[in-house]
């Protein structure tokens, strides 16, 4: 496998086994992603983005389980000073609560999550829970641990870290306790971080500084990050890829500008048509992608996108699943209007 | 922090003196001066009171003077220890309820403390092996605990005890231990007898607090804190100790704080069944025979067990929560 990617997820499949019945929460994701790039996953609330990343931690509440797929991680690692040694672990395959997991977990893969509001216990100091961290998985004694957390909390742009670290949850704000799960996330060197909409509960300004912090934090460190939103506007401004995923499964994976400029899949499309944009002069209306998100328990078979799409061709979308078609280097899009045995393109384009 | 258990400690006062009016008033609402009803008694046992009784009376509770002096004199009695008389039993109420608090305050207490053992680490295990076969078991014999009435089931285990092991259940002693003094012989005895109202106690506690622990613990399960816990790499029974139990166990205490004023009334009904020697059955019946200081003592202590249950566990709750602590 190539030296520059990180992380291999190959036809992952989470189900929840609910009492309402089977929830396909992501069946059949696959994706790569490669060292030192910023990959982005975008997609509606509920096409299982979010799963994919606790997947990927082994962190699938139940009644939620992997059911199927592969998940390699090029694990690194220095060998004696003789340069480094890439192993391959997949991670499906350790037992999720193992010691090699937990290894891994927090400490070469870490995450951010949704809501800092709530992802702190509040009745621990941001401090032991930074510690915490470093102390799972470094060999430092509780006065090095306390500068390490000090360090960090100053690196995410903590004011007055020193005095901050004995601070509790509840006495920051939701924009500072995202740069202490940042602190958090980041304390243990990660060669990956999952960051889970990490600025969607966060105000328009407090934003933009999170997501500046991330990239120079990203750049400085060369961390790997799967940033995981609904919004294109994070994906434009900080993604080096994107994978679009609509009802569990992967649509579209392309370089960012590609999807903004080309995009192929028709819902891909869909979604670029259903945002404002502030240079248009004339009165336009937003195109909304028609219908809505079906059912969890019940999704369309073939292509789960056909009864919102306008390129719906009956008799094949509805029935057969398409495959991932490569339409260009590095560009994948799983739809039947770019097989190459179907010569349906000119007419894809036209009504772009 | 200091202001916090200043303002508690004041509350505290001022809820306990408006208390003790009440259970004054509530002391002189049956009809008829105490006096009245001495003499009544009395003259029901067939002795006549002496004049010079009558006035020492009269002088000790004030009964000559305003209601608000006879207030204050009771009250700073109560102060003392001086609880006033029982006619009933013609002795003093606190001689009455100091020789019955003892047993009361050991049987509350290892209740207590059984339901807390028992139940804590039960709610723990079903939460996190939540609809698993030991949950649903767990489950099964909590709501049994919690639906058969205390009363029931003490009967029941005094058969079983008596029928299957020959053991006498009745009381806290055996007949011959009764009023003998205390010898290694005669606590082996007690501890033999101390297990059936702990455990017909115990039971419905238990399951209740069985289901609480259970209902916080998944709710806390499901918080994004605890996500972020096992994301870190911490192992799971370090998740479940540190992070989950901690803040599941917050309810529980108010709780706590709500459970002191039983170890006084202890469990009345049971006491009466197993005819053991608490206060619960004395309080039962100075209700029933109006036996107003005796009722109003209880009545006052009962209120004071409470007041100052909840102010521990104000305090408990300020510990473990920095939230409330620092506000």
């Amino acid at each position: 496998m190539d030296q520059d990617v990180i992380l291999q997820v190959d036809d992952l499949r989470v189900h929840f086994f609910t009492q309402e019945g089977l929830v396909r929460a992501v069946d059949g994701v696959s994706f790569t992603a490669k060292r030192g790039q910023v990959l982005g996953i975008v997609g509606e609330s509920g096409c299982g983005k979010s799963v994919t990343a606790q997947a990927i931690l082994r962190i699938v509440p139940p009644p939620g389980e992997i059911v199927g797929g592969k998940i390699i991680y090029y694990r690194q690692s220095s060998n004696n000073g003789a340069g480094n040694v890439t192993q391959t672990v997949d991670l499906t395959a350790l037992p999720a609560r193992g010691r090699e997991m937990r290894e891994i977990r927090g400490g070469e893969i870490s995450m951010v999550f949704q809501e800092p509001m709530t992802s702190l216990d509040p009745v621990y100091t941001i401090g032991d829970q930074i510690m915490e961290a470093i102390t799972l998985h470094q060999k430092v004694n509780k006065s090095e641990a306390r500068e390490r957390a000090i360090e960090m909390l100053r690196l995410v742009g903590m004011p007055r870290p020193e005095e901050t670290i004995d601070n509790y949850p509840h006495q920051l704000s939701g924009g500072m306790r995202q740069r202490v799960m940042i602190a958090i996330a980041l304390s243990c060197s990660p060669s990956l971080l999952i960051a889970d909409e990490p600025t969607t509960a966060l105000d328009v300004t407090t934003e933009a500084q999170i997501l500046e912090l991330m990239r120079g934090l990203q750049q400085e460190l060369g961390t790997t990050i799967l940033l995981i939103t609904h919004n294109l506007g994070v994906i434009a401004e900080m993604c080096d890829d994107v994978i679009v995923m609509y009802l569990g499964k992967v649509v579209e994976h392309t370089d960012v500008d590609t999807l903004f400029f080309n995009p192929k899949h028709p819902y891909t499309q869909a979604l670029l048509q259903s945002i404002p944009r502030i240079e248009s002069t004339k009165k336009e209306r937003l195109k909304p992608i028609r219908g809505i998100v079906p059912d969890p328990y019940a999704i369309p078979s073939g292509c789960p996108f056909w009864p919102r799409c306008d390129h719906y061709i009956p008799g094949l979308c509805d029935r057969e699943e398409p495959d991932y078609i490569t339409v260009e280097p590095d560009h994948e899009v799983r739809c039947h209007l770019y097989d190459p045995e179907r010569k349906t393109n000119a007419q894809v384009n036209e009504s772009r | 922090m200091v202001a916090y258990l200043i303002r508690r400690f004041l509350y505290m006062i001022t809820t306990l003196i408006f208390v003790s009016i009440i259970g004054f008033v509530i002391i002189n609402l049956p009809p008829g001066s105490y006096l009245d009803v001495y003499r009544a008694q009395r003259q029901m046992q067939g002795t006549s009171t002496a004049k010079e009784e009558i006035e020492a009376l009269k002088r000790r509770y004030a009964l000559d003077q305003p209601v608000y002096v006879q207030y204050l004199k009771w009250i700073s009695g109560f102060v003392r220890g001086d609880f006033g008389r029982s006619f009933q039993y013609n002795r003093e109420v606190s001689d009455l309820i100091w020789e019955r608090l003892g047993y009361t305050a050991i049987i509350s207490f290892s209740t207590l403390l059984f339901t807390w053992i028992v139940a804590i680490p039960i709610g723990i295990y079903s939460a996190t092996h939540q609809y698993k076969l030991g949950d649903h078991i767990f489950t099964f014999i909590g709501l049994a605990g919690l639906s058969i009435p205390n009363f029931m089931l003490a009967l029941v285990l005094m058969v079983v005890a008596q029928r299957a092991f020959g053991q006498s259940v009745g009381g806290l002693f055996s007949r011959e231990f009764k009023d003998a003094p205390w010898t290694l012989a005669k606590f082996i005895d007690f501890l033999k007898h101390l297990w059936v109202p702990i455990v017909v106690v115990g039971t419905s506690g238990t399951a209740g607090l069985i289901r609480m622990m259970r209902g916080n613990l998944l709710d806390i399960l499901n918080m994004q804190y605890i996500q972020a816990a096992r994301a870190r790499g911490l192992p799971e029974s370090k998740v479940i100790v540190k992070h989950a139990v901690r803040n599941a166990i917050h309810p529980l205490i108010m709780l706590l704080g709500m459970s002191l004023p039983g170890i006084i009334s202890g469990s009345t009904v049971v006491a009466i069944v197993l005819s053991l020697p608490t206060t619960g059955p004395l309080y039962f019946n100075a209700l029933r025979q109006q036996d107003m200081f005796l009722a109003g003592t209880f009545l006052l202590f009962l209120s004071v067990m409470l007041i100052i249950g909840n102010f521990l566990a104000d305090l408990l709750l300020a510990w473990i929560d920095p939230r409330i602590r620092l506000e």
